[in-house]
């Protein structure tokens, strides 16, 4: 039972409030993510639990123990930072082992041995063991870095952008790994990044930072189908969804109260202008290979929608555009309960 | 290949390599010219040494050595015809010279007492200086660029501004003359240097590897001593050869606050000169040894000091 609990915790750096009164339960075995940009908190959200920053207000507490004011080393919780993960002056095997070593952990030779090598085959790093940690590729090193929370079995694992300075291809690979690890294990796992795509893809739950507070948490459909707000639908979707103001194409049928409706692909109906009643223009048709985004002008608004590569649309071509139950915001910009038929 | 170092901008072309080389040289041997000199002047024999012109070939001898290591009295010819046979080369010398060996001199202890207060000093100033180099890179000290300034401004004065009110403290509290007092006057020199330098190196230390020891379960001290001083290694060893230096060649103090016991070689070197002559061959040969622990200390740890040298414009 290793349930990670933040109860209305607060932190602020002189006057720059960095965590706003946040309330954060993580399951036993659940793997939540915190998405948000540069400057949410997502990092500070991390380093309290960890015990490296003292909350100003509120209380955390790991596996039933209120740790607030335990230092890091009391804490049983591991974590993964965004660089400098591994110690230089030692070999891989010795960076897996140094968690290990700690005298008052008082685990034997062989058993260390044994749990090194169960972790880096884990990690597939094994053929690498003997390889100064500065030897060792980006990659490489992030699976190292990884390799050294998991050698440990702590309440929860914290990870700090982890994949964040990996090119596109490691990155893809690294987050599937690590989603088979953090399920093989069981692990209680609290992982932040902005990336929308490691969110989707891993995350038992997403957590939506923005400024020190958390604006939504739910299932990766969840926020995707149903965000709180604005801010939680921009974040998610590829191209970032469209925001139209009210009234700019028929919308006769949507709720009271919309100011603002979102639209990504699959809520857009986009055909061939055919009888003179054109919404748009197509601007352009950029290729990515297994799909197009198409650019559309919408009297003075652009419209960022994808279309199947063999689209019969051409740059200059008129279109209608109808909505298809779009999310619908008020004019606070809170999503509106109610869709269209 | 021909493309890239044809017309390159940031390599340099054969000339300009030649040319550097060439200046390089050409100070290394001015630089180096004294301290041969030093040297072939510890060989000569003392007639040798003032000999003008001087000379560049001469017949080597030990001469200086030996009238470094002993000290000697003039005797009578016919006392030395009495005495048995010379029992080594340093007694023939001697005798050649109407003198007997009447003991050693107190080079050794003199020697001894420069390795004791600089490597003493040296290690409590990097000592001292790598925990406050530590507090002040980590922590939120109050007043932290303050106190750096003031420790600065400790090496502002020139050092012999301070040598009287130093050696009236020294002579109330008993230190004058005493190993421990030079160690402690060195240590409080050296660690404002030590201070400075190594809270450059020890900034360059991501504070990440100590969190992720800290949270690993090692405590602060614990993670100081098995993260962050193997990764400042560097930075200690460059800081401890400046400690070293100017420990082991401080003069000013050495030939104030110490005159017997606790006197360094520094100042004892110069005194040769007064005893029986000018001899220029034992004081060239008091000097060739002094230079040598630097000598060694400096190229075990080449690299060290040269990324001291260039502290701070190297970043990877």
């Amino acid at each position: 039972m290793s349930e990670v609990t933040l109860r209305s915790v607060t932190k602020r750096f002189k006057d720059n409030h960095a965590i706003k009164r946040l309330d954060l339960t993580i399951a036993d075995g659940e793997f939540v993510i915190l998405l948000g940009p540069t400057g949410a908190g997502k990092t500070t959200t991390l380093r309290l639990i960890a015990g490296l920053e003292r909350p100003d207000q509120g209380t955390i507490t790991i596996a039933g123990e209120d740790v607030t004011m335990q230092p890091p080393s009391t804490r049983d919780v591991a974590f993964v930072f965004q660089q400098y993960s591994l110690y230089p002056h030692l070999s891989v095997y010795e960076n897996l082992a140094f968690p290990l070593r700690l005298p008052a952990r008082r685990i034997g030779k062989a058993e260390i041995d044994r749990r090194v090598w169960e972790t880096a085959k884990l990690v597939r790093i094994d053929h690498k063991l003997q390889n100064r940690a500065t030897q060792l590729s980006g990659g490489e090193m992030q699976r190292v870095a990884i390799g050294r929370a998991l050698v440990r079995q702590p309440a929860i694992y914290l990870m700090d952008e982890p994949l964040s300075s990996l090119d596109a291809k490691l990155r893809g690979d690294l987050r599937l790994e690590l989603k088979r690890i953090q399920q093989e294990l069981g692990a209680t796992l609290l992982y932040v990044t902005h990336d929308q795509i490691e969110a989707m893809t891993m995350a038992d739950r997403i957590g939506i930072l923005k400024d020190g507070e958390l604006v939504q948490i739910g299932t990766p459909r969840q926020v995707y189908t149903q965000p709180a707000n604005l801010h939680v639908a921009s974040r998610l979707g590829q191209p970032t969804i469209n925001l139209l103001p009210q009234g700019l194409l028929p919308d006769a049928d949507l709720p009271a109260g919309t100011r603002t409706v979102g639209a990504r692909t699959e809520h857009l109906r986009i055909e061939k202008a055919n009888n003179g009643n054109t919404d748009g223009v197509v601007d352009r048709i950029e290729l990515l290979g297994d799909q197009n985004h198409l650019h559309i002008s919408l009297q003075d608004r652009k419209l960022i929608t994808l279309s199947p590569p063999d689209t019969a649309l051409s740059p200059g071509d008129k279109v209608t555009i109808r909505y298809r139950n779009p999310l619908c915001f008020d004019a606070e910009g809170n999503r509106l309960a109610g869709r269209v038929a | 290949m021909s493309l890239t170092t044809a017309h390159s901008v940031v390599v340099p072309s054969q000339t300009s390599k030649r040319i550097a080389g060439t200046i390089v040289i050409l100070y290394a041997l001015i630089s180096i010219v004294p301290l041969l000199w030093i040297f072939a002047t510890s060989v000569k024999t003392p007639p040798d040494s003032i000999a003008y012109p001087p000379k560049i070939m001469f017949q080597p001898s030990v001469e200086g050595y030996c009238n470094l290591f002993t000290t000697r009295t003039r005797q009578t010819p016919e006392y030395i015809e009495s005495l048995p046979p010379a029992a080594n080369f340093c007694d023939e010398v001697a005798r050649k010279r109407n003198m007997v060996i009447a003991g050693p001199s107190n080079f050794v202890p003199r020697f001894v007492n420069s390795l004791v207060i600089a490597f003493g000093s040296t290690f409590c100033a990097v000592f001292l200086g790598t925990l406050a180099a530590y507090g002040f890179s980590r922590f939120k000290v109050p007043l932290a660029d303050d106190l750096l300034f003031f420790i600065l401004s400790t090496r502002m004065m020139p050092p012999i501004a301070v040598a009287i009110p130093i050696y009236l403290m020294y002579r109330e509290l008993g230190l004058s003359d005493s190993a421990l007092g030079m160690i402690l006057l060195y240590t409080a020199v050296n660690v404002s240097l030590a201070v400075w330098l190594l809270k450059g190196f020890i900034d360059e230390i991501p504070r990440e590897y100590e969190e992720a020891a800290m949270i690993d379960g090692y405590t602060r001290l614990q993670a100081f001593w098995k993260v962050v001083l193997p990764q400042a290694t560097t930075g200690i060893a460059a800081t401890a050869i400046f400690c070293l230096i100017f420990a082991w060649n401080e003069y000013a103090f050495a030939a104030l606050l110490t005159s017997g016991q606790a006197q360094t070689a520094p100042p004892f070197i110069p005194q040769i000169i007064g005893e029986g002559g000018q001899d220029w061959p034992a004081v060239a040969a008091g000097t060739t040894i002094f230079l040598v622990p630097i000598l060694v200390f400096t190229i075990l740890l080449r690299k060290q000091l040269l990324r001291g040298i260039t502290f701070g414009a190297v970043r990877k």
